[in-house]
């Protein structure tokens, strides 16, 4: 749906340059959510602005559902914008106009009729869960309402796809989850494709099927967030798991990292250790999640006993992942 | 004095100051709103990027700025006359209050304008509206109030510019002022015209203060 090329985009000149995004690529399939993780500075917001062209890329092409938006300008180009919803940090809203009159500001460019956009402007309200407030001005809604209204906005035109600018940057924890959870429904209900900034993990390990992390304008990781997670010295897996603590073990005692995903993660590791290998097992720190319906998880723990190369090996046939610290 | 004689003649004054200030105002705001929106558009980074244009634009506001009224007033007689038919009289006035004024107000415009803050503009253009849309129902309809208060400033300059203007027999209060209160010395008259001026001006900054409000939604 949305297929970025090699793009690469330098700000200034002379000695002033910032290569803002160096020939990255990717690609977001239809009905996907999509997470690019980073921290700020690393080019993300250049990145989300080169899909709908607010940016021009230096190079490389841009496609959005078949269009190469690299090659439009003009008219043509802000008639493929309106295919594009986007929804930002700081939700720039109007504060002249009410809810529904922000709602409405996409429909009063596609030439929607008065009729035609109030009916409209009500059914987005609706799916947003703000019927009530549609004759409020912004300044009165709190932040998660204000990107109710911005997500509401953004789909107004009937957007296959979304752009999500640290849509929740700005938002408290509880109201981040509430504004995730009604992107995760528009995504399964409306079948919409969402990419999203951001440089929270949170974010990504809530709704992204997909995550690319972008590194100094380099995309230096790319895959399914549960694939990741569990790679060994990803870095999304060092989100994930944050660092290992040192600990220090005792002479004879052996310290191992487990890592599991998916099938694996249901087994019953430790009592395998422990009755099988007749090994003393201590839990040190762990950390179990479901991402995308996928369990994956973390252990480190300490090992005593005399068939532990063995027990680790066994696990390893297993399909986790085993790291000896020694 | 003879204010049987003396209170119409106030009367038509006040209206001649109302007409010369109405008038310049509102040809004020149609050629000064357009300049400041260039000024801001044709600045760097946004919608049209001029740096040329821009930098033209700013001296030719600036030279308009520093030149004193009183100046402008006597050195423009020959413009007033082409455009106006006379140099005297309140028609006349208008053509240097409207010169003063629209460099002036060009600047009040852009700074209003240039509070608008780029999110809009840029959620605006992510929905694929044109400049012309963008200006029309974002940078105009956001910085409103602001504009408002802009007007109220020149307003009230172009009273006292209009006051200035009497000087050289434009009419109005001010002339008044001259005429009676400072050429044949009566004192009272300038200290009736004073004081008309004085709540004149409070009353403009009310309503354009009240108008700001009202119109503010942040």
């Amino acid at each position: 749906m949305i297929s970025i090329s090699n793009v690469s985009k330098t700000y200034g000149h002379g000695t002033q340059v910032v290569k803002a995004l160096q020939d990255v690529s990717l690609q977001v399939e239809a009905g996907e959510i999509f997470g690019v993780l980073g921290q700020s500075g690393a080019g993300k917001s250049t990145l989300i602005r080169c899909v709908n062209l607010l940016e021009r890329p230096d190079s490389g092409s841009v496609r959005v559902n078949g269009q190469d938006m690299t090659a439009l300008s003009g008219p043509k180009l802000r008639q493929a914008r309106q295919q594009i919803g986007m929804i930002f940090q700081h939700f720039n809203l109007l504060s002249s106009r009410t809810v529904a009159e922000n709602v409405a500001l996409p429909l009063e460019v596609t030439k929607f009729n008065r009729a035609a956009r109030q009916a409209r402007v009500a059914e987005l309200l609706e799916l947003v869960g703000l019927s009530g407030k549609a004759n409020a001005y912004p300044a009165q809604l709190s932040g998660g309402q204000k990107q109710r209204v911005g997500i509401a906005r953004a789909l107004a035109a009937e957007p296959e796809v979304l752009l999500c600018d640290e849509a929740t940057s700005a938002l408290d924890p509880q109201t981040t989850r509430s504004i995730l959870d009604l992107l995760k429904e528009l995504n399964r209900r409306l079948g919409l494709t969402i990419l999203l900034i951001t440089h929270e993990m949170g974010v990504v390990r809530q709704i992204c099927d997909r995550v690319a992390i972008l590194e100094a304008g380099k995309i230096v990781e790319q895959g399914t967030v549960a694939e990741l997670a569990v790679r060994p010295n990803s870095r999304l897996g060092q989100e994930f798991f944050p660092r290992k603590v040192d600990f220090t073990t005792e002479p004879g005692a052996v310290l191992a990292t487990i890592t599991f995903s998916g099938a694996a993660a249901d087994q019953p590791v430790l009592t395998t250790l422990a009755r099988n290998y007749e090994l003393d097992v201590n839990i040190l720190s762990g950390t179990l999640e479901t991402v995308g319906g996928q369990r994956i998880g973390q252990l480190q723990i300490e090992l005593r006993g005399k068939r532990i190369p063995e027990a680790l090996g066994s696990l390893q046939q297993q399909g986790l992942a085993v790291e000896v610290q020694s | 004095m003879n204010w049987e004689m003396f209170l119409p003649q106030l009367w038509a004054s006040t209206l001649e100051t109302f007409y010369m200030v109405g008038f310049s105002t509102l040809l004020t705001l149609l050629l000064g709103l357009p300049l400041g929106l260039l000024l801001v558009l044709t600045g760097r980074g946004n919608l049209m990027p001029q740096p040329i244009v821009n930098s033209v634009l700013g001296w030719i506001v600036n030279i308009g700025r520093s030149l004193p009224f009183i100046i402008l007033l006597v050195a423009i007689t020959p413009l007033t006359r082409l455009i106006a038919g006379t140099t005297i009289g309140a028609t006349a006035a208008i053509v240097p209050l409207t010169l003063a004024a629209v460099p002036f107000f060009a600047r009040v415009a852009e700074t209003a304008l240039q509070e608008v803050d780029r999110g809009l503009v840029e959620a605006t253009q992510s929905m694929g509206c044109s400049t012309w849309q963008i200006v029309s129902k974002v940078y105009i309809p956001e910085s409103l109030p602001a504009l408002v208060r802009g007007i109220t400033i020149t307003i009230i300059s172009l009273i006292g510019f209009s006051a200035m203007a009497g000087a050289v027999g434009s009419g109005g209060l001010g002339d008044l002022a001259i005429r009676y209160g400072y050429q044949r010395f009566e004192t009272d008259i300038m200290v009736v015209t004073v004081v008309l001026l004085i709540v004149l001006v409070q009353l403009v900054q009310f309503i354009g203060n009240f108008t700001a409000r009202r119109l503010s939604h942040r």
